[in-house]
């Protein structure tokens, strides 16, 4: 259901619940919800972009003459009626890009679905390769971190991978991966030992909007997967580097947007008002470890009680942060 | 005489009818104009500024308190905090009037929306007078929020979602981006009442009821008010000044300054009853004479 406006939309408080449920979420785990009265909803941020939103992370829409860019594809159980809306929106264009911002399967569980309902223009050698690796096929490619890559196919603990044809394609270990696409440059930048070690943020330079993933969300605390080398300090870094990247229109308010991996459109106040809260509360637990208290007493202390309420239940972050700041 | 009487009487009766259709007609009445503040009330706050952890009689949560002891005005110097305006939820109590406008239908003539604009940092906002739904949960938030008018009588009522976290007090009261806000606009004359609501599920454990006083003038103008962030204070990056729990240096200042018990001062629903000062010993309280700087200070004269 493509709306285009800022008309309301019911039951959105259910669907950013549900939302908030999969966040901890990994690949092969999650997807035992009944997700089958979840209706895929969108919103037009501006320039090319669009948001989406559904059961998982937000979805983010790159539209243009070049075709579809994807970024994060939710639970598996959603690809089809994620595909609905981007036709919906997108009309034929095709899909040529899928990006997973990092490995959890609340955001690449439709990479599979998602990829193959696109196409993506190969010559050379490298045609052969996509073949053998579809069968035929020529999908969309699959963008992440190369750490992103590695966690999808051997999730920590034993999990079971997802089928190979959900795995990133084209990955890239180093500071940034750009190129242009839809008159505009696409930058994927990423942030290291933020909510994993695969964190990218993918900055529409154009559209002036970033997807955030999971490294910044503003629906609940940070979730550190300390599995996948997430910590709290990469965390901070990580919202720092993003407000080095939005500048305010005016008076504090608009220009850059972000659309976090889960909650509601965000400018720069958003992510200052969320930098200052992780910031305060790691300042806090840091100074109750410096006065020795153990991980239970800082716990039961409540180091973020002022947040609790906008935020919910602290008590995984908290345990996280303290770990990292501990050095545990 | 008697048919004389009986069309005195529908004559009056008409012009009853007329009255009231006629006041029934004039219900909506305009507030369009160019507002100036009548600072009689909370001048202090509303001038200069509170002191620093004076809270009392703000319906404060727990959550709220710890929040506001947790505010360090230094915050105001971070490049990102410099050009915030002050958000719907407080811009009344703030330095100036509201500028008030009307956006007309060109075809019905009906009106769509009011715009009010108050000078510090261009506080502008839309109150949507046409009966449109606010936006969906997950749409962006904005200082001013997302409003929607209607008339009652001669009352605008407003209310108001979509707001950023901001604040209800410049001296560290917050307000949660879940607070909501009904005002009401009262006018009488060339006067007006603007009376707000504040309710926030976190950050307030009650409503906040404030009122305040503005007089319509006839200076049409309102000069622009740019802002730019600079570098006030090198810091490290990303540093956000605020104070440890129980660290607040000003914690005790201005219960000390006004000879009140801290209780009274940290705020909380109880504060604002009349019964809550009969719990302590006041006998030692009377305040000592105010010389002319501190009288300045406590009236807000020449702060800005």
């Amino acid at each position: 259901m493509s709306t285009g406006t800022l008309a309301a939309r019911p039951g959105l408080r259910r669907l950013l619940a549900l939302a908030g449920v999969a966040t901890l979420g990994v690949a092969g785990v999650v997807a035992q919800q009944n997700r089958d009265d979840v209706v895929v909803e969108s919103l037009h941020v501006q320039g090319n972009v669009h948001m989406l939103v559904g059961a998982g992370g937000n979805v983010t829409l790159n539209v243009g003459d070049d075709g579809v860019m994807v970024v994060d594809t939710q639970f598996a159980d959603m690809a089809e009626r994620l595909i609905a809306e981007i036709r919906e929106i997108a009309g034929s264009r095709q899909i040529r890009y899928v990006v997973n911002t990092h490995a959890h399967g609340d955001h690449v569980g439709g990479n599979a679905a998602i990829s193959a309902a696109g196409a993506q223009i190969v010559a050379g050698n490298f045609a052969g390769q996509i073949n053998f690796r579809t069968g035929g096929g020529n999908p969309a490619f699959i963008i992440a971190h190369e750490n992103t890559l590695r966690w999808i196919q051997s999730p920590p603990g034993g999990g079971e991978a997802p089928p190979y044809e959900a795995w990133p394609t084209d990955v890239f270990f180093g500071r940034q991966k750009d190129f242009y696409f839809n008159g505009e440059a696409m930058l994927f930048l990423h942030q290291p030992n933020a909510h994993t070690d695969g964190d990218i943020f993918v900055h529409h330079r154009g559209s002036d909007v970033v997807s955030t993933g999971d490294a910044y969300v503003n629906s609940g605390f940070p979730n550190f997967d300390l599995s996948r080398g997430g910590s709290i300090q990469g965390y901070v870094n990580g919202l720092n580097n993003l407000l080095d990247i939005m500048v305010p229109f005016d008076k504090q308010e608009g220009g850059t947007y972000a659309i976090p991996g889960h909650g509601r459109l965000a400018d720069e106040a958003d992510v200052v008002e969320y930098r200052d809260m992780l910031t305060i509360v790691r300042d806090r637990i840091a100074a109750m470890i410096d006065d020795g208290l153990s991980e239970d007493e800082v716990v039961a202390a409540r180091p973020a009680l002022d947040y609790e309420g906008p935020y919910g239940n602290p008590e995984t972050f908290v345990r996280r942060a303290y770990a990292g700041l501990a050095g545990n | 005489m008697k048919r004389m009487s009986r069309s005195i009487g529908l004559a009056l009766l008409a012009v009853v009818v007329m009255l009231g259709g006629a006041t029934v007609a004039s219900a909506q009445q305009t507030l369009v104009g160019n507002w100036g503040p009548v600072t009689h009330e909370d001048q202090p706050e509303r001038g200069g500024g509170p002191p620093l952890a004076d809270w009392a009689g703000v319906p404060l949560s727990d959550e709220g308190r710890l929040r506001a002891l947790s505010w360090d005005a230094g915050i105001l110097t971070v490049p990102e905090h410099q050009c915030k305006p002050h958000p719907s939820t407080y811009g009344y109590r703030g330095i100036g009037g509201p500028r008030i406008g009307r956006i007309v239908d060109p075809d019905t003539f009906e009106v769509v929306a009011l715009t009010m604009h108050i000078r510090w940092m261009e506080q502008r906002r839309t109150i949507w007078m046409d009966g449109r739904a606010h936006p969906p949960e997950w749409a962006a938030h904005t200082w001013q929020g997302f409003s929607t008018g209607r008339w009652e009588g001669n009352t605008l009522v407003v209310d108001t979602t979509h707001l950023k976290t901001g604040w209800a007090r410049r001296n560290g009261v917050i307000l949660s981006d879940d607070a909501t806000m009904r005002e009401y606009f009262i006018r009488r004359g060339d006067m007006f009442t603007h009376i707000y609501v504040l309710n926030d599920p976190h950050y307030l454990a009650e409503p906040f009821v404030k009122s305040s006083g503005f007089r319509l003038q006839d200076n049409d103008n309102v000069a622009p008010y740019p802002c730019q962030a600079v570098e006030e204070v090198d810091r490290p990056r990303g540093a956000v000044p605020h104070y440890l729990p129980g660290a607040n240096p000003y914690r005790e200042e201005f219960a000390a300054k006004y000879h009140l018990p801290v209780e009274a001062a940290m705020g909380g629903p109880e504060t604002a009853l009349p019964e809550f000062i009969k719990q302590f010993d006041t006998s030692d309280t009377a305040l000592p004479p105010l010389d002319g700087q501190e009288l300045a200070d406590l009236l807000g004269f020449g702060a800005n």
